[in-house]
């Protein structure tokens, strides 16, 4: 498409044409509506003239009879100028004047009337405003003024309008075409932008060229939006780099023990051994990808649908339950302090896994000095937000380090010892976030509590 | 039993066809949505596995039109897709089960058999439920061995009901946390095998016959071991 045909097919080039041509018909009818009162005007003062001038006649007719009136009409008749007139006898025969003969439409009833009219020795013929006066014994005087005037004054509207018609059109083009060069340019460079983002150079953003108008605003809004997508696809990239990263090391473990059978002559219990260790490992790794899997899903925000009311009293009970006997064997008192009535809109599975979590946490890595082995849960309402404490009187995790364990397969050196995959709390704040909450380490003095906080369902 | 397994996985499919033959189950294998589900209209079976992304029908679709067809046939529903969403649109359905992939045999074979023994439609449910010498009775909620009663709390009761039900079958750790606490995620530590061992510390230790087996591997199973 050439630059000229993509301007004129371009939005802006034909909206500016069409308010330019809105522009033009606007004229055209105030200079119409003009013409009209102008040609009215110029009809009244021909009206008034014809009178004046009629009753000036008659003041001669009555003074001098009718031939002085003759002898007035003559001399007028031949002056130049666009006045007319005409002396008839009874049955109509002229006899003086400069008009040949009374149009018939013209009558003594019908007043002021327009009418073609031919002129004496066929001088000239036109159009004329005229009316007809009654003389007394029959005789008729006709008195009026060609219109010349009037077709003159139409003529002048008409080439004015044409003209300013012309000029609009030409502005209209003109101005159309600027605009619409403008306004091209600047989506162009859009387009340029998109394009370079198409070819995967996500940093490239829309020229706002900082005058606030809508294109601005618009690029500021697909920047935004772009700006989010970023976000989301750099935090994919962390998923999938992660995986790529841990899952290697119990894939090579896997592989190894595989090996390590294959190479060593082996009998019948030691390939079911290393078959055993490699399912064991397998079931490991599947359970890594499954949580990798659900946190790089709630962080998406992809599951936010199916919130459903619960609540938080059974879930708290529920998994507080499931825990307690192995919280026994291992000797921790689990104490449950749940506040009766805590609904929220949440997932039942999701809240009760972030909380076993915690739970499993605070008994991997929550035994203190032999009398201090608690895990303490509590739920309460706090303003509008559900908190469910899960606090320990363990070592604790040092300030500095706080926030560095809700990262995905960060154990801290106390914990590397201890099974784990290091994505129990990133989980659990990948659930808070899901449910618009969040998940906070606190000093337990001794000890460490963790806070899950939830938006409370309204009442 | 007689199963229908409708898997599109040919090595998945060789796999668990041999390897339910060699469980004692007579097994029929259809490897599309469509011959899938000619043969569990016509044929009678006792349990279908079908995986969830077929060729020519998909799954839940073979599922819904056999229940909309007044096709009873429990179904267990084996799926890639493991997220709490995907499961409860396969139960929708009409899928009796879900299992994601992968899985293990052992698994597969216990949620299997558990679904064949579900009591035909319309029978009376067994208000008391025996194995050896324990007694459950689920109107009374009391449980008794050898006449002497066995004080228990409310979940152990549900935990061995559970058991009691499919006696003589393995219930794995996930079936249990999943008809027991009703929750489908992983638990991390084997939380289950406490709760099993303190329930077992109540039926089996004051008695010379242990009723609760575990089965290694695999999970625990309530038998008369006098049998």
């Amino acid at each position: 498409m050439t630059a000229l045909g993509k301007t004129l097919r371009s939005t802006a080039f034909r909206l500016t044409f069409a308010i330019f041509g809105f522009g033009a018909i606007g004229a055209a009818v105030v200079l119409g509506l003009v013409a009209v009162q102008v040609i009215k005007l110029v009809d009244e003062e021909t009206r008034a003239a014809i009178a004046s001038e009629a009753e000036l006649l008659l003041e001669q007719y009555d003074s001098g009879g009718l031939r002085r009136l003759g002898l007035v009409l003559a001399a007028r008749s031949r002056a130049p100028g666009g006045s007319l007139y005409l002396l008839t006898d009874a049955i109509g025969e002229p006899l003086v004047g400069n008009v040949s003969q009374l149009p018939p439409s013209l009558t003594l009833a019908s007043g002021f009337g327009e009418t073609r009219y031919q002129g004496v020795a066929g001088a000239k013929m036109g159009r004329a405003l005229a009316r007809v006066y009654a003389l007394p014994n029959g005789f008729r005087l006709l008195v009026g003024h060609d219109l010349g005037d009037r077709g003159r004054i139409g003529a002048v509207m008409v080439r004015t309008l044409s003209f300013s018609l012309v000029l609009f059109a030409g502005l209209a083009a003109l101005g159309a075409l600027f605009v619409a060069r403008r306004v091209l340019r600047r989506i162009d460079a859009m387009n340029v932008s998109a394009k370079a983002l198409m070819a995967g150079d996500m940093t490239e953003r829309l020229p706002v060229s900082g005058s606030g108008d809508e294109l601005d605003r618009l690029a500021v809004g697909l920047n935004q939006m772009l700006a989010r997508i970023g976000e989301l696809m750099s935090g994919l990239r962390e998923v999938s780099d992660n995986i790529a990263h841990d899952l290697r090391t119990p894939l090579t473990r896997l592989r190894n023990h595989a090996e390590e059978a294959l190479r060593v002559d082996g009998d019948k219990d030691a390939y079911r051994t290393a078959l055993l260790r490699t399912i064991e490992e397998s079931d490991g790794l599947i359970r890594v990808f499954d949580a990798l899997l659900m946190i790089a899903r709630a962080e998406a925000g992809a599951d936010r649908s199916g919130l459903a009311r619960l609540d938080l009293g059974e879930v708290v009970a529920g998994v507080a339950e499931l825990y307690e006997p192995l919280a026994e064997e291992r000797g921790f008192a689990l104490t449950v302090d749940c506040e009766p009535g805590l609904a929220l809109e949440g997932r039942r599975e999701l809240i009760g896994q972030a909380l076993a979590n915690l739970i499993d946490n605070a008994l991997k890595y929550g035994a203190g000095a032999m009398d201090r082995n608690e895990i303490a849960v509590a739920a309460r309402r706090e303003g509008g937000d559900v908190v469910i404490e899960v606090a320990d009187r363990g070592p604790g995790v040092a300030a500095q380090d706080r926030e560095r364990v809700f990262d995905r397969f960060v154990r801290l050196e106390s914990a590397r010892s201890r099974p784990g995959s290091g994505l129990g709390l990133s989980l659990a704040a990948a659930v808070a976030r899901l449910h618009g909450g969040a998940v906070r380490l606190e000093d337990n003095a001794p000890g460490l509590k963790v806070r899950l906080t939830l938006p409370a369902a309204p009442p | 039993m007689r199963l229908l397994l409708i898997e599109d996985d040919r090595e998945a499919a060789a796999y668990l066809v041999k390897a339910f033959r060699e469980s004692g189950h007579l097994i029929d294998h259809a490897a599309d949505g469509v011959s899938g589900y000619d043969l569990a209209h016509e044929g009678d079976y006792d349990v279908m596995v079908v995986d969830r992304m077929l060729p020519k029908m998909d799954g839940l679709s073979l599922i819904a039109s056999l229940r909309a067809q007044e096709n009873a046939t429990p179904a267990l529903i084996l799926s890639a897709l493991g997220q709490v969403d995907d499961r409860v649109k396969g139960l929708r359905a009409g899928g009796d089960d879900y299992l994601s992939k992968p899985y293990a045999f052992s698994e597969l074979l216990a949620r299997v058999e558990a679904l064949g023994r579900r009591r035909p439609k319309g029978a009376p449910e067994e208000t008391v439920i025996r194995v050896g010498d324990l007694t459950l009775d689920r109107l009374s909620h009391k449980v008794s061995r050898a006449g002497e009663e066995i004080t228990l709390q409310p979940r152990e009761y549900r935990l061995l009901e559970y058991l009691m039900q499919n006696a003589g079958k393995v219930v794995t750790r996930t079936m249990l946390l999943e008809h027991v606490w009703d929750y489908h995620f992983d638990p991390q530590t084997n939380v289950i095998d406490v709760h099993v061992s303190r329930l077992r510390a109540k039926i089996d230790r004051d008695f010379d016959a242990a009723l609760i087996h575990t089965v290694r591997g695999a999970g625990y199973m309530i038998r008369d071991g006098a049998r």
